[in-house]
């Protein structure tokens, strides 16, 4: 592939399974629980124990994990705002998590933040964002203040297809690529802006196309294929580490579920929803396994069972937790209170 | 040392990047030019093109980058070329910036100063003359200063940096050159959240900042026979200081808002509002404002004065309010 060329690689491309019998069971683990506990939300926003807006990432998981097993713990991560998969694949305890989504005061951002805006400091996490776009320059600048302190850090930002006909995404990744920032933008295209299908509102719609506006190397991926966007990310990071600059990744995926909850979906066929489902990346990763002989059945059992013990606890623990104290909202509004 | 207002945020920039070495600069034109003002002039000499981040005239990636720079544990002035282009980093201000602490439920803090030259008197024209306070001055989790008089806006941008949350810091471009004065030579700091007391005075209170600073101090003088005015000149617009207000108007019983921002939905309806709901009883006539005229800042020299507060407005606020 010619460094500034952008260009597709499929999953066929990844010869060989290049992972250790660990890593594809922490995988098939991660995206199992990503699963489980949004199933688990769902269930509790119709009993309308979670209010507000919930937008579940079903059918995307191995975006999030793969990405996350590409990157170091202390690479910064900044994400949209269907953002419950990356900071569970990146190991943010679940029950903080789901305490959050409750709006309780043990969540991650003590019930302030909500389900779209999970940050988590301590693991370079810098944060979901609701406005579509608006963080991409935010990564910009994560990436320049690395540079200037020569830290060997790689920011990764995730936004979704419907990001790249916005101002802020041209912005961003033209002085990224300027100022040559260790930066990766992985652009999950889940071929929908709420209702709306990509082609019917982007001039271009392989997205990365567009990344020849910033000269920089870009790929389109199989996004439900865990290994491939494993291997692509680390290609792409390793590369923006060592100087290579900005790289763009667009991972094809689709969402199983509606934007958010109460969606009635009528821009799509339940046969296009059926022939992703076929798809699945959970599925797919757990066939990958036993047929490559990387685990047995009974592993993939035990982490089910394991999986279902730790969402159930979250929900526990998030039901079991506080409400916030009213004296709470007026506080973290300003540094000098 | 005597100094310009320009040449007081100059000095401000050099002082700051030199004491730590976490303050950066982004903004169109602020490295090989120095500024289209010259605020920024030398920088790029002294702190090399990795500190004086010379942009593209995009408002949303100068202000977006800043705070990505900040939640890292950075310090960054974005600078607006001109005020009003602000609009383009709106999203960023009010949407990341201010709300990013509370977001994050109290993780990190976001010290960015966005600064850049602002209001009427220079016929700027639609694009290059406003007065942006009114639309941060609604949104929590920021603050704003407004300098009128060059120690001020050297003290207040030193302490813009070092501030832990977004600082909206408002330079009057009128005042960039017409005003000098003589300030120390050594290390100072205007706090953020204080109004300074102007002039002492018995009969009325006008509360004001920026550039009609200088037309109330000159009102009260020209007026001295007839009226014994208080000027409060507030420095800090969000978070207000009530305190100065309360004690002023509670004394003076009257109170007259003076600014060069448009009067509808402008920050002296919330003053004088908070002084009706509060200071009701002390009070011995209507609260008063004098302020832009709601239309668009115009480019002809006899249409911009017309806008504009000019002394005889004042003055005859002044007159009609010492008349209860």
């Amino acid at each position: 592939m010619a460094a500034t060329s952008p260009s597709r690689v499929s999953a066929s491309d990844t010869a060989g399974i290049d992972v250790t019998g660990a890593e594809a069971l922490d995988w098939f683990k991660k995206m199992s629980l990503i699963r489980r506990f949004e199933e688990r939300a769902e269930e509790a926003y119709g009993q309308g124990k979670i209010g507000g807006f919930l937008h579940l990432y079903i059918g995307e998981e191995a975006v999030a994990v793969g990405a996350m097993a590409a990157l170091r713990p202390d690479d910064d991560v900044i994400t949209h705002y269907r953002d419950h998969g990356y900071v569970l694949a990146r190991g943010v305890e679940p029950k903080r998590v789901m305490a959050e989504l409750y709006g309780k005061a043990t969540g991650l951002s003590k019930g302030k933040g909500g389900s779209m805006h999970m940050a988590d400091v301590k693991r370079h996490v810098w944060g979901g964002y609701a406005i579509v776009g608006g963080h991409i320059p935010l990564a910009t600048g994560l990436a320049l203040a690395n540079q200037y302190r020569k830290l060997p850090h790689v920011v990764a930002c995730f936004f979704g297809e419907g990001a790249t006909n916005i101002g802020t995404f041209f912005a961003g990744l033209n002085l990224a690529a300027v100022w040559k920032l260790a930066l990766v933008a992985i652009v999950e295209n889940n071929r929908y802006g709420m209702g709306t299908a990509f082609e019917r509102v982007s001039a271009v719609s392989d997205v990365y196309k567009k990344a020849c506006a910033f000269d920089i190397p870009a790929e389109q991926i199989d996004g439900n294929d865990v290994l491939a966007v494993r291997d692509a990310v680390h290609r792409m990071v390793e590369r923006s580490r060592a100087g290579g600059g900005p790289q763009l990744i667009e991972a094809m995926t689709y969402r199983f579920r509606g934007h958010s909850m109460g969606d009635p979906q009528r821009y799509r066929t339940k046969e296009e929803v059926e022939e992703a489902k076929a798809r699945d990346p959970i599925v797919r990763w757990r066939r990958t396994v036993l047929t490559s002989g990387l685990a047995a059945k009974t592993d993939l059992e035990k982490i089910r069972d394991e999986v279902e013990a730790e969402v159930e606890e979250a929900v526990r623990f998030a039901e079991n937790s506080p409400a916030p104290d009213p004296s709470e909202l007026c506080s973290d509004v300003l540094v000098s209170e | 040392m005597q100094v310009t207002y320009i040449q007081a945020i100059n000095q401000a920039m050099h002082e700051e990047m030199a004491r730590d070495e976490n303050v950066l600069i982004l903004g169109e034109d602020v490295g090989i030019l120095g500024g289209a003002f010259k605020a920024t002039e030398g920088l790029l000499e002294k702190f090399g093109s990795e500190r004086v981040v010379d942009t593209p005239i995009a408002e949303s990636l100068i202000v977006g980058a800043g705070v990505g720079l900040a939640i890292q544990g950075m310090r960054a002035i974005c600078e607006m070329q001109f005020i009003d282009f602000i609009s383009c980093g709106f999203d960023q201000i009010v949407n990341m910036a201010a709300t990013l602490r509370y977001r994050h439920g109290g993780q990190a803090s976001c010290p960015i100063v966005v600064r850049g030259p602002c209001g009427a008197g220079v016929h700027g024209g639609i694009y290059h003359s406003q007065n942006p306070e009114a639309w941060f001055f609604h949104i929590p989790g920021l603050k704003i200063v407004a300098p009128a008089t060059a120690y001020d806006a050297k003290g207040l941008l030193k302490a813009a940096i070092r501030d832990d949350d977004p600082v909206i810091y408002l330079e009057h471009k009128f005042l960039y050159r017409r005003i000098k004065e003589e300030i120390p030579e050594g290390e100072f700091i205007v706090p953020i959240g204080k109004a300074a007391l102007r002039k002492e005075g018995r009969d009325m209170t006008v509360i004001t900042y920026g550039s009609p600073v200088h037309a109330v101090m000159k009102a009260a003088k020209d007026m001295a026979s007839e009226v014994d005015i208080e000027v409060i000149d507030l420095r800090t617009l969000l978070p207000l200081d009530w305190k100065t207000i309360r004690t002023s108007v509670t004394k003076t019983g009257k109170a007259l808002i003076v600014h060069e921002a448009r009067r509808n939905g402008g920050i002296g309806g919330e003053i004088a509002a908070r002084i009706a709901e509060e200071l009701f009883d002390f009070l011995d006539g209507p609260i008063l404002r004098v302020a832009s005229r709601d239309t668009h800042n115009a480019f002809a020299t006899p249409l911009e004065e017309y806008i504009i507060p000019n002394q005889e407005r004042i003055t005859e606020a002044i007159r009609k309010l010492a008349s209860y």
